[in-house]
């Protein structure tokens, strides 16, 4: 039963079975286990990430195309439940329909691009992508009146979901609408999750994994390549779509710098390589330590360079705000010396 | 034994419509010039924007040609080719804040000067850099896209930290030379000095780079390299050898880009490059990878449309960069003047 829910993919590394259990009862029960407004955020935006992260290695792991508009279809599920909510009002309908909206906007746009890259050459796509998703960043901030420019869009979603709404208690803790919207997260992201473990477990999964290894011979073989990739980008692109409809649920704020920035594409990029690129799990792992360091590793770091004050140049390295430059060296050093990440470590292991 | 089927071959001169086809490309420049005489109206103003239009292709270009030598040469692609825009722009604006004294002379052979010996100082710390950035970050990852993609985009990273860690997170701003601050008007319209030396100096290195690319045996070695790698080898030349020159040549150019483009802003910033690498690749898939001249017409066409567009209607500025590249790219796929690769 377990086995059939996960598509036969099994974990096959103890170690990382066991992790990967841990993590599934820390998130399901994380309302119980850390209590606290700053530890519920920080679960729901791991979930968020597991489904953006898992929905990007679709698209890098599997089939070995490199985009770097991800977040921009992160950004329309987004903006989709966002301006939907402002227009419709404060109700269910309306956070179905921008869901919905924004997922197809997200696929329509990734079709449009595939077709005009990858029918050529796969390095179009990271340039035509690249090209595409800094227009649409700058467009969003410029078109106010629509998106709210930089300041973002505030809007009102159902009270069901929202912490005035109370419910009782159990075990000590308040069951509130943020609980329920914590709950709907989580499902959603879980459900997603196990829909994208089908899709790369299918015979259309392998297809793509053979693309990835050597596209002349999977196009020998019979299979129309361009097709199979671009399936791939849409598919990927609407469920990048669906998570950032869940944020924008989650937040109750759309803005520029939460679901466009160029820095949350690294961010993705970042979590891929490091929990490894071509399995699902690595998504999990990636994301998890990932949002856990960023949440916490810049308090270390803060207090690092007050500790080497006296030394020149040290603590201009070690300021919170060069948390990139770290990034990108560790960045860099996975792709040299883990590009199969913590997953592919943990399985060579066994 | 069957006889070999008849057949006359015959030399055929190119139909009209072949040979347009082939000159297409050229005569697109001119073409986006008279349409936007036609839809500016005014002469005065049109001469300023083409102008503007002009030095700002001819920056892109700069910038834009090493990364598609580079890609023609060795299937490498550099998503790090911004980060010595950035450089060479910092390297460029600290030497001229170094030669106050020259740039602040109302002499203009002073100030001349001073860019000269900024954009040299540019040029050979990108160069540098370069050098040591071939070694340790592209050579190991010759061969794969995705990890070159990858790496390269780790290592933009690091470096644009590592000129916040240098020369501080604050945006710089700075002043064009004495003499080159204003504008000469010609026909009633305004046109800024420093545009007319940046197309000056834009199209001196774009002729260079012809002649050189034309008339001199590395030229030859470089177009037949990126044409056909394996048969340039094969004749006994070390094309790895040639690709590091190209390499480094290529990101003193982006070097000189740099602080060619700061003296046109007047600001820079660490994140500069990874700015002006949206336009480049644009510039560089409408141009076709691998071709010199289909960068230069791109980068033309990308500098004068979106100065064009600007002024008649300025919310679609940067939408009119990603029409455009989707108007090319559905006319000709691989871009304008695509470089025929045998594999």
């Amino acid at each position: 039963m377990l086995t059939r829910l996960i598509s036969g993919d099994t974990p096959r590394s103890p170690v990382l079975a066991a992790l990967l259990g841990a993590i599934l009862v820390a998130l399901m029960f994380a309302p119980f286990l850390f209590p606290g407004v700053r530890a519920l955020d920080t679960a729901a935006t791991i979930c968020i990430f597991i489904l953006l992260v898992a929905s990007y290695d679709l698209l890098l792991g599997y089939t070995g195309i490199v985009s770097f508009a991800h977040t921009m279809f992160f950004g329309m599920g987004a903006y989709g439940v966002a301006l939907a909510s402002i227009h419709m009002g404060r109700s269910y309908e309306a956070l179905i329909t921008g869901t919905v909206l924004g997922a197809a906007a997200a696929a329509l746009f990734a079709l449009v691009i595939a077709l005009f890259s990858l029918r050529v050459r796969a390095i179009f796509f990271a340039m035509i992508t690249l090209a595409v998703a800094s227009a649409m960043a700058v467009l969003v901030s410029q078109l106010f009146q629509i998106t709210g420019g930089e300041d973002g869009l505030t809007y009102r979603i159902p009270r069901e979901l929202t912490p005035a709404f109370r419910l009782g208690e159990i075990f000590d803790t308040r069951i509130n609408g943020r609980i329920l919207n914590y709950y709907l997260v989580f499902f959603s992201c879980l459900m997603l999750f196990l829909l994208l473990l089908r899709v790369v477990n299918s015979p259309f999964g392998r297809v793509l994994q053979a693309i990835r290894e050597n596209e002349f011979r999977a196009q020998a073989i019979g299979y129309k390549v361009v097709l199979y990739r671009t399936t791939a980008t849409c598919l990927s692109a609407a469920m990048a779509a669906l998570a950032g409809s869940l944020y924008a649920i989650w937040l109750r704020y759309v803005g520029p710098d939460t679901t466009l920035s160029f820095e949350i594409m690294l961010d993705v990029l970042l979590m891929v390589v490091i929990g490894g690129m071509g399995t699902l799990y690595g998504a999990v792992l990636g994301s998890v330590i990932f949002v856990l360091a960023h949440n916490y590793l810049q308090n270390l770091m803060g207090a690092g360079a007050e500790m080497f004050q006296n030394i020149p140049i040290l603590p201009d390295l070690i300021n919170p705000d060069r948390w990139l430059l770290w990034l990108g060296v560790l960045f860099v050093l996975s792709v040299y010396f883990f590009p199969t990440g913590i997953v592919g470590r943990l399985r060579a292991n066994r | 034994m069957t006889i070999a089927p008849e057949h006359n071959p015959v030399f055929a001169r190119l139909g009209w419509r072949d040979r347009l086809g082939q000159s297409a490309p050229y005569l697109l420049v001119p073409v986006l010039i008279a349409a936007g005489f036609a839809a500016i109206g005014a002469p005065s103003s049109w001469l300023t924007l083409t102008v503007s239009g002009l030095a700002m292709g001819m920056m892109i270009f700069i910038m834009a040609s090493g990364l598609t030598l580079v890609f023609g040469l060795m299937d490498v692609i550099n998503f790090g080719h911004g980060a010595f825009i950035s450089l060479g722009a910092y390297m460029g604006v600290s030497v001229l804040f170094w030669l106050s004294g020259w740039t602040e002379a109302a002499s203009l052979a002073l100030n001349v000067g001073a860019i000269g010996l900024a954009i040299l100082a540019a040029m050979l710390f990108a160069g540098a850099v370069s050098w040591a950035f071939e070694r340790t970050i592209v050579r190991p990852v010759y061969g794969s896209h995705l990890k070159q993609i990858l790496i390269t985009v780790g290592a933009l990273i690091v470096l644009e930290q590592l000129i916040h860690v240098i020369w501080g997170a604050e945006e710089i701003f700075l002043l064009r030379p004495e003499s080159l601050r204003g504008a000469v008007t010609f026909f009633g319209a305004a046109l800024e000095k420093y545009r007319i030396l940046a197309v000056v100096i834009g199209l001196g290195i774009f002729i260079a780079m012809r002649l050189v690319l034309r008339h001199t045996k590395i030229g030859l070695i470089v177009r037949a390299g990126v044409q056909n790698g394996e048969m340039v080898e094969a004749l006994g030349y070390r094309l790895r050898l040639v690709f590091v020159g190209v390499f480094i040549a290529g990101s003193a150019l982006a070097g000189l880009g740099g602080v060619m483009w700061a003296l046109y802003e007047q600001v820079i910033t660490a994140g500069m490059g990874e700015n002006m690498m949206i336009l480049i690749f644009i510039v560089v898939i409408i141009g076709g990878l691998g071709s010199v001249e289909g960068a230069f017409i791109g980068a033309l066409l990308v500098g004068l449309l979106q100065n064009y567009v600007a002024f008649l209607e300025p919310k679609l500025a940067l939408v009119s960069n990603i029409a455009l590249m989707t108007a090319i790219l559905m006319w000709r796929p691989q871009g304008m003047m695509p470089v025929v690769k045998a594999k």
